[in-house]
């Protein structure tokens, strides 16, 4: 295969990717990696790299119109990035030493994982008054648009979620991945804000997170720029207009598709890591 | 990128009428100024850094389309694609990986723009827990890029 018709193949993939990641909400990095590795043949190295960059560009781009509506809590996301940047950083140090076997294995677990939180009922939080004190003196407590108008909410377990946000950035660092799929369990779940706001806000964190471990990347030469190129080109257009594009009720079977996806893509990587070629 | 619901999509009122909830957190007009000014480096940071992508992988297609694809062996990327300096170096002599390379690195740059002009913006509004913030996450990022080498 010459270098046009490559190209053309993994732009017309990751448009693909990027096109269901944001109608399903589990981003496009989730899944280029592995689509990467096994249908092209890519060594994991050089697809994390590529999806790294990537996943800067859809966050970005998302990240703007989000913080244009009001839903992103800015405040949240500086203070959550000092725990993803440094454990990005930390993330991106151990993929440099640790064998690729090991790498397919920790990604196989990851799809796993973020195919059962994309089965997930989504709720909204019901508000409960205590505050934290620590989330008071951070000025975190904020207020969304909701079709009723300004709701006010209140952050909780601010040094819980602070953890499981490092853990989400060594995620990321270690994959090339947003892994939003982390941040919004830490917002979600241990700091309990609305879902609206915490699927924003893991967003608007996710281009300083990448851009961490971005530098030891392109330091090790992870980054081509002939893979990243249609990669990068292909899911932020896939990924703009599947922000666009209204499903309805077919979410939810898509949702479906695609976690079964992510599950036979982990099972492949699993078994070809056991088989011992790659 | 994450979830959009249907309530995004379908684009909500400019200007937010408030609930009948006596107890609001209304953001304050400094807060809607700094959340205006990175919405729009952010936008225009990403479209500039992907013109610059196409633009050098268009050369590159026309330059080496026809050549072998291998990506399944793992060899590193050539070193004077692998730090800021080099990269710029061969983009401006011309060479389309090299100027695919400094869009990918114009495009790392935006989120770390957005981290310095935060801070910046915080000094201004004397919110000193947050410069705090901001400055960790500006030192880690910075030994990211100068310490992964």
């Amino acid at each position: 295969m010459n270098i046009l018709e490559f190209s053309l193949l993994v732009w017309m993939g990751s448009f693909t990717a990027g096109f269901i990641g944001a109608l399903t909400g589990l981003g496009g990095g989730v899944v280029i990696v592995p689509l990467l590795t096994s249908i092209f043949g890519v060594d994991i190295r050089y697809a994390i790299g590529a999806s790294l960059v990537s996943v800067i560009a859809t966050s970005l781009g998302a990240a703007s119109t989000y913080i244009k509506k009001g839903f992103a809590n800015v405040r949240l996301g500086m203070l959550l990035e000092v725990a993803t940047t440094i454990g990005a950083i930390v993330g991106a140090l151990i993929a440099t030493f640790v064998s690729v076997k090991a790498l397919s294995i920790v990604l196989a677990i990851v799809l796993i994982y973020s195919a059962y939180l994309s089965q997930r009922p989504k709720l909204e939080h019901p508000q409960s008054q205590s505050s934290d004190s620590l989330a008071s003196y951070f000025k975190l407590n904020s207020s969304y648009p909701t079709p009723e108008g300004l709701m006010s909410y209140q952050v909780h377990s601010l040094p819980v979620g602070f953890g499981v946000m490092w853990v989400a950035g060594v995620i990321s660092g270690l994959l090339g991945i947003g892994s939003g799929a982390f941040k919004v369990l830490a917002m979600d779940q241990v700091m309990r804000i609305p879902f609206k706001v915490s699927t924003t806000t893991s967003n608007f964190t996710i281009g300083v997170t990448a851009a961490a471990s971005a530098g030891v990347y392109l330091a090790r030469g992870y980054i081509d720029p002939g893979l990243s190129m249609p990669v990068m080109l292909g899911i932020l257009p896939g990924a703009f207009l599947g922000a666009r594009v209204l499903l309805g009720a077919k979410t939810q079977i898509l949702r479906i598709v695609f976690s079964v996806v992510l599950l036979l893509m982990a099972l492949k990587m699993v078994y070809t890591s056991l088989a011992g070629g790659f | 990128m994450d979830k959009f619901d249907s309530s995004v999509r379908r684009g909500l009122p400019k200007a937010y009428e408030v609930a009948p909830n006596s107890n609001i957190n209304i953001k304050t007009t400094s807060d809607l100024q700094l959340e205006h000014l990175l919405s729009n480096l952010l936008k225009y940071g990403v479209i500039m850094a992907s013109a610059v992508v196409l633009f050098g992988g268009i050369l590159y297609l026309i330059r080496h389309g026809g050549e072998p694809a291998n990506y399944h062996v793992f060899q590193g990327t050539p070193l004077e694609f692998c730090s800021p300096i080099s990269v710029l170096k061969a983009a401006l002599s011309g060479s389309s990986r090299g100027i695919i390379q400094l869009g990918l690195i114009l495009l790392t740059a935006v989120p770390i723009l957005r981290v310095v002009i935060s801070l910046l913006a915080f000094l201004v509004l004397q919110n000193f827990s947050y410069v705090m913030v901001t400055s960790l996450v500006l030192v880690a990022l910075m030994y990211s890029l100068v310490g992964g080498h």
